[in-house]
């Protein structure tokens, strides 16, 4: 019988020949990554050891990664504090992968990730982030997991009783219209499935589009499979992962590709043709409350905001520029604009897209996740409404549950900034 | 018996139970604080401590979609409750085990707030109405930590000897 490609990874991972759906395993973890959650992580990995006269030490320092991204610089005594006691440890133990915050190497753990070159096709990676699934996109089993989850990994080296999850295969075919882009797709997708359509269930992606899209956009689509309950997103390595870890991750070692048997097993197939798809729009509260952007254009809107892990890399911020270039942000609309990286936030610098946004009106801020779950700046007023290339838009997300979240690409929100009503970007801002 | 203390919809968020906001509280002896902390009423009368340990929260489908905040789980941990719902978003469904929060699964349930619910080993029966509903077994693999008392001591249990 044949295997998918996440079978493939968590056989390889739990050294067992053959793996199916509904299997329980024990995969060793080649990465596990944290953010400023950490803090609680430590604390629970210390309490594992607690009375065991035994050192919490980490069973591999190079495996873990820690990344401060959900409120940087901090915006609390509570938070810097936290912030402290993880660099402490993150000293103690030598975990070398540590992006403190900073200009030049900081980011979000998302896009730090890929950007450095710690993941691998083929790899195991937990994250004590839900968007772990991002690192699908390049051919690895990476799922979320809790803070008590993480320091069971911390202590043992492997997830414990890790159940193989069935594998719903998507198909993509066809080529994306003007201003229509993998963002469009993946709120179409979770559309269709719904917010729990994946629940417990890996979602690999096939088809001619995902081919030709780079691993920009393909992080995009599995950053956002986790918003159809996905444990994992998942597009197998190809010819283009390679060049990304080659020619943008500066990886020079031994790159090995799974791909999925032929005779793979799935729960269910879906088919999607893009050759018709138009921007697509995630309505206030829900993530699959999708709709064709014709049924929602003209809402007035108060807030733009363009970044994050889902939107924040430099082909979103070129987009964003080439829109705004020269025109100005609606004088009742506040734009921000947050990079995923400092990488990418230099490199549009070196472009003059920041420049770009700037002089349009946009407030360029440092890169980070914090206006997307309303932990850090950007919060709403009151009956106010956001239109937003984040991932989330649950009741409260962006900080005040009296205000709305529109989820949408960002070609549909540079597009809208200029108008202040959501503006489909193939008619143009005016 | 318990009493069901709130009766939620479907795609009930981790924002909704916990807000990111206070992300930056992560004691499990803190968060109770912050539990549905945008549900005002509700949060006011968790923290003056209006229901009895063992009191049941009502979910629908998909019940702490999104984050993988443990702070959700430990926030309602912390007063006792207990989760029943049609079903449950797997990471807090982990999250819930891991901590030792009880949650019980039973997709079809029928009952409103105020109702008095047990909790057999099988099914969930409303006294109320009287009718009884199948409990969906946890994962055998899931099961294995709840025996345990939680995932901190199954990993203690997993260590490798000195």
């Amino acid at each position: 019988m044949g295997m998918t490609v996440v079978e493939k990874i968590l056989a390889r991972a739990s050294g067992l020949a053959l793996v199916k759906a509904g299997d329980v395993v024990e995969p060793r973890v080649d990465l596990a990554m944290s953010h400023e959650n950490a803090a609680l992580v430590i604390n629970q990995f210390k309490e594992v050891y607690e009375g065991s006269g035994r050192e919490a030490t980490p069973w591999d320092s190079s495996r873990i990664a820690i990344i401060f991204d959900h409120r940087v610089p901090a915006e609390s005594p509570k938070t810097a504090t936290n912030q402290k006691k993880i660099r402490e440890f993150v000293a103690q133990h030598g975990i070398a992968k540590f992006h403190d915050v900073r200009g030049d190497v900081g980011g979000i753990c998302h896009q730090i990730l890929p950007e450095y070159g710690y993941v691998r096709p083929g790899f195991v990676v937990v994250g004590t982030d839900s968007h772990t699934t991002s690192h699908g996109a390049l051919g690895a089993f990476s799922f979320g997991i809790g803070a008590t989850e993480m320091a069971s990994v911390w202590t043992l080296g492997f997830a414990v009783n890790v159940e193989v999850p069935a594998t719903i295969k998507v198909v993509v075919s066809g080529e994306f219209s003007e201003f229509v882009g993998p963002k469009d797709l993946i709120l179409h997708l979770i559309g269709t499935l719904t917010a729990q359509g994946a629940n417990f269930r890996a979602i690999e992606f096939h088809g001619e589009t995902i081919r030709k899209m780079s691993t920009s956009g393909r992080l995009v689509i599995c950053n956002m499979s986790v918003e159809a309950g996905a444990t994992s997103g998942i597009v197998p390595g190809d010819q283009e992962t390679l060049r990304y870890l080659r020619e943008e991750a500066g990886v020079t070692d031994e790159i090995t590709l799974t791909t999925p048997d032929p005779d793979a097993v799935y729960e269910r197939v879906v088919e999607i043709d893009i050759n018709t798809l138009t921007p697509q729009i995630a309505c206030p509260h829900m993530v699959d409350n999708v709709k064709p952007i014709a049924e929602v254009v003209g809402t007035k809107v108060h807030q733009i905001v363009i970044g994050s892990c889902t939107n924040g890399r430099l082909d979103d911020l070129a987009m964003a520029a080439d829109i705004l270039r020269g025109k100005k942000v609606a004088q009742d609309v506040r734009m921000l604009v947050f990079p995923a990286s400092g990488r990418i936030f230099g490199q549009a610098l070196d472009l003059g897209y920041v420049h770009d946004l700037m002089k349009a009106g946009a407030v360029v801020m440092n890169s980070g996740c914090g206006p997307c779950l309303g932990v850090h700046e950007g919060a709403l007023g009151d009956d106010e409404t956001a239109l937003s290339t984040t991932n989330r838009n649950f009741k409260g997300r962006m900080g005040n549950p009296k205000s709305g979240v529109y989820l949408c690409s960002p070609a549909v929100a540079a597009a809208s900034a200029i108008t202040g009503v959501i503006t489909d970007p193939r008619q143009g801002g005016k | 018996m318990a009493k069901v203390i709130i009766k939620l919809g479907a795609d009930i968020s981790t924002d909704d139970i916990y807000p990111g906001r206070y992300m930056a509280t992560v004691l499990p002896t803190e968060t109770p604080a912050f539990c549905f902390a945008d549900r005002t009423e509700f949060n006011t009368r968790l923290k003056a401590k209006a229901f009895e340990p063992g009191s049941i929260i009502l979910g629908g489908e998909n019940f702490g979609c999104g984050s993988s905040r443990e702070q959700a789980a430990s926030a309602i941990n912390g007063y006792g409750l207990v989760v029943v719902a049609q079903n449950i978003s797997r990471i807090f469904l982990q999250n819930a085990i891991n901590l030792g929060l009880r949650v019980v699964i039973c997709p079809t349930i029928d009952a409103e707030e105020g109702h008095e619910l047990t909790l057999e080993p099988t099914e969930v029966v409303n006294l109320t109405t009287g009718k009884r509903f199948p409990i969906q077994p946890l994962p055998p693999a899931r099961q294995a930590i709840i025996d345990a008392g939680g995932l901190i001591p199954y990993t203690r249990q997993r260590m490798q000897p000195v």
